[in-house]
């Protein structure tokens, strides 16, 4: 082979490498592209039944019950809707009433199923999503903002 | 004072830098030896500065000086002393301090064991180290300053995370640094390179070892973090392509394929230019990673409250510098002229095979993680990536590169017989169908890709023993030959059947980690009792009637800041481990009070961070090789060049 070719090869491999890749990519971020809404997105229509997707807000004060196999029932609110959640499982150890949250899961009637709920790792962490829900609907506090912006992150 | 020593230690390390960076670079330019000269003592005077830093910042946190914000945010005086020196890089502005200071260790390093290298090419590279050192520097100054006083001082701090006072945590940081930080050797090599415009066998001598010792470090670090995240958090898994862990997988993917594209340069002189190409990849794979964890600006299931406004000072460093090298690379990247040629199939070909995959997986998980950012920069919504998207992308990937990864060792170098090194590996082959067959026979509505991935293992890890086997010439001679041999072998050698021995052993685990994991959540009163995998778990574990283990998950909560941990309790076995979390409180079916737990049996799983440390073994053998030692060949007409560089 001619010192050519051997490029050519290198350069076939690598394209055919790089296209198999970006197939790849394509036909996986039709289904795992996971969008995030706000409960006042939910209670306009604007989210698909059944689709994955993240739920963020605040997690209503005096809404959490412990229900029966696991499941904790929950609202999430973004100050102008609140949406029901069920999830089966061992909450975050920082999930508190009032404090932020991020959910996914699929909206199943008027109740979002969330599969997993995500955890912090540091009490004053608020989402950026939902610290953006809050400002679109208006109930954003500065406090809780600052209080997030002083502590710093971990060496990880 | 002492935090006011240490602030104006960094403050002096920073104006070190700014003439190491300068200085040396233009006499380089100049051939003037007595500007060069300046590189050497000014890296161990910077490296001296900073440590003096790091000493003052850590006797704050030992002593509890609560004057300084930093010590008063993130210490307390009751945590144990571990705690108190590990919360010094437990936090955002300490970790960027132990940034620089591994920084600047390794450019000391290079000052004080560098004696062979040619006088230009180590101005150049301890002024390339310089540089980036300045940017970190007024990072920490003007950002994010670890002295800044407090007035008037609490009576005690708000402590540390108790997350991160976790032994498993405590050593995490300073290893993912180690690793990312010594990437910047490489690079530092690699522009030094371009600047001089050449790169031959004894250039790629030199980056090795320093590629190879950052290679280990953070392959270490990772299987740290993975393994912290997998006992501490408490969710039964090991790795969630989370932002912050992708941060340092991809550093990690890149520089395992400059490791192997230097390999070439080293011994055929050639991939010269992919090679400098790789080595600035893989050190703004590490940039972007301290991006990523740093600015905030992605959502992660590890994140911890940041702050934007020193994202956007990164990211303008980060501009500067990959900007800055890819130009460089693009205007005298072509003068890099490679020797040596070679077929397809050939150790090289094998070699630049795992480089291409590599690449593309780097790249590959690089859009994953940054999509989200994109698209929300172009105003599409806030989206996520998760695992669906890198496991159906990267797993795919993957797959081929481990198959040719049994092969390319046997193939000769420049030209090889792909047919004969396939034939020498029928006992890969046997193994790897009878791990298939095994697997199938024991877990017959698995996924798919369980059988796939534990024949791959037995391919890979047969096929390397095969690879040992045939370089002793075992069978082919006597034993006593072989045996002799095998005492011979040089120790790169050695670490290189290590490692892909360690791979083989951590595929394994993935695969039955990934594949075949088992859980179930319920309410459990005491006294009650689940079947999982065989195992019977009540609140003593027991098989076949007999007591097998006690498991103590735990419910802890932290004194100072009230924030309740859960602990795992996990018993480890060969086969598998048995994995018990306990959450809140909870009614059982039948009405009665009671706990949530969640039980997992993760098959296989320790042989991961198993293989993770084996593979980090042969890269540390590897690094005590003779030829490392002895030092690089001399280049020829070093002197010449020396006297009249340009």
């Amino acid at each position: 082979m001619k010192r050519k070719h051997k490029r050519l090869t290198f350069a076939a491999v690598g394209l055919a490498l790089v296209g198999v890749a970006a197939a790849l990519a394509l036909s996986a971020f039709e289904e795992s592209i996971v969008f995030f809404h706000s409960p006042t997105d939910v209670a306009e229509g604007k989210v698909e039944m059944d689709r994955r997707i993240r739920l963020g807000g605040l997690v209503e004060a005096g809404s959490v019950q412990k229900q029966a196999d696991a499941v904790t029932g929950f609202r999430i609110t973004d100050g102008a809707h609140a949406i029901a959640v069920t999830y089966q499982g061992i909450l975050p150890d920082l999930f508190r009433e009032g404090q932020g949250v991020v959910t996914e899961g699929r909206l199943r009637g008027a109740t979002f199923v969330a599969e997993e709920v995500l955890a912090k790792h540091d009490e004053t962490y608020m989402p950026p999503e939902v610290a953006d829900a809050l400002k679109k609907s208006g109930r954003w506090q500065e406090e809780a903002g600052k209080g997030a912006a002083k502590t710093g992150g971990p060496g990880k | 004072m002492t935090a006011e020593l240490g602030h104006f230690a960094v403050i002096l390390a920073l104006f070190v830098a700014a003439v190491q960076a300068t200085l040396p670079l233009i006499g380089a330019q100049r051939g003037d030896a007595q500007w060069m000269a300046v590189a050497r003592p000014a890296a161990l005077l910077q490296f001296l500065l900073v440590a003096v830093a790091f000493g003052c910042l850590t006797n704050l946190y030992v002593t509890s000086d609560f004057s300084v914000v930093n010590v008063a945010a993130n210490s307390h005086t009751d945590k144990p002393l571990l705690y108190k020196i590990s919360g010094v890089w437990g936090n955002h502005e300490g970790s960027m301090l132990l940034w620089v200071l591994i920084l600047a260790l390794f450019g000391s390093a290079v000052a004080a064991f560098g004696a062979n290298l040619p006088p230009a090419l180590r101005a150049r590279v301890l002024a390339i180290q310089a540089l980036i050192a300045v940017g970190f520097y007024l990072f920490i100054l003007l950002t994010s300053n670890p002295f800044e006083r407090l007035i008037p001082a609490p009576a005690n701090g708000r402590d540390l995370n108790p997350l991160l006072q976790d032994p498993g945590l405590a050593f995490h940081p300073p290893m993912l640094y180690l690793g990312y930080v010594g990437f910047s050797m490489a690079f530092s090599f690699a522009i030094a390179a371009l600047i001089e415009g050449r790169v031959d066998a004894a250039w790629a001598r030199w980056v090795r070892p320093w590629t190879l010792a950052a290679w280990c470090f953070l392959t270490a670090g990772i299987g740290l973090g993975s393994w912290w995240a997998y006992y501490e958090l408490g969710w039964g898994g090991w790795w969630y392509w989370d932002p912050v862990e992708n941060a340092s997988f991809m550093p990690w993917l890149a520089g395992t394929a400059l490791l192997h594209s230097a390999t070439v340069v080293e011994k055929r002189d050639t991939l010269k230019g992919w090679t400098v190409l790789l080595a600035i990849i893989t050190f703004s794979m590490s940039l972007l990673g301290t991006f990523l964890v740093r600015s905030g600006v992605l959502t992660s299931v590890h994140a911890f409250a940041t702050d934007p406004a020193r994202g956007v000072f990164i990211l303008v460093l980060l501009i500067i510098v990959i900007g800055g090298s890819l130009a460089l690379y693009a205007w005298r990247g072509p003068q890099l002229v490679s020797a040596g040629l070679f077929q397809p199939i050939s150790r090289e070909g094998g070699l630049l095979f795992n480089n291409l995959v590599m690449a593309t997986a780097t790249a590959a998980v690089l859009l994953g993680t940054l999509y989200p950012l994109l698209l929300d920069a172009v105003g599409g919504g806030k989206v996520s990536v998760g695992p669906p998207f890198f496991n159906a992308v990267f797993i795919p990937l993957m797959l081929p590169m481990l198959a040719v990864m049994a092969v390319g060792p046997l193939l000769h170098w420049k030209r090889g017989d792909w047919r004969a090194a396939v034939q020498r590996l029928w006992p890969a082959m046997v193994a790897a169908l009878a791990a298939a067959a095994g697997a199938w026979a024991l877990v017959t509505d698995g996924p798919f890709l369980g059988p796939v991935g534990l024949a791959l293992a037995a391919w890979l890890g047969v096929g390397t023993l095969v690879e040992l086997a045939e370089r002793l010439r075992l069978g082919r001679e006597n034993l006593g030959r072989s045996l002799a041999r095998l005492a011979r072998q040089p120790r790169a050698a050695w670490g290189m059947t290590l490692a892909h021995l360690g791979l083989a052993v951590t595929i394994a685990g993935m695969t039955g980690a990934g594949a075949w994991v088992e859980e179930s959540i319920q309410v459990m009163a005491p006294g009650d009792t689940v079947r999982l995998a065989g195992y019977e778990f009540r609140f003593t574990v027991s098989r076949d009637g007999r007591a097998v283990v006690v498991l103590n998950p735990e419910k802890r909560v932290y004194n100072v800041s009230g924030q309740p941990t859960t602990e795992a309790g996990i018993e480890t076995r060969l086969t598998g481990d048995l994995y018990a979390v306990v959450g809140d409180r909870g009614t059982t079916a039948d009405g009665r009070p009671g706990f949530v737990t969640r039980l997992y049996f993760n098959p296989l799983v320790a042989w991961m961070w198993g293989g993770l440390m084996i593979m980090v073994a042969g890269g540390a053998l590897s690094l005590t090789d003779r030829r490392h030692r002895v030092g690089a060949p001399a280049r020829r007409g070093i002197a010449a060049q020396a006297a009249g560089a340009d």
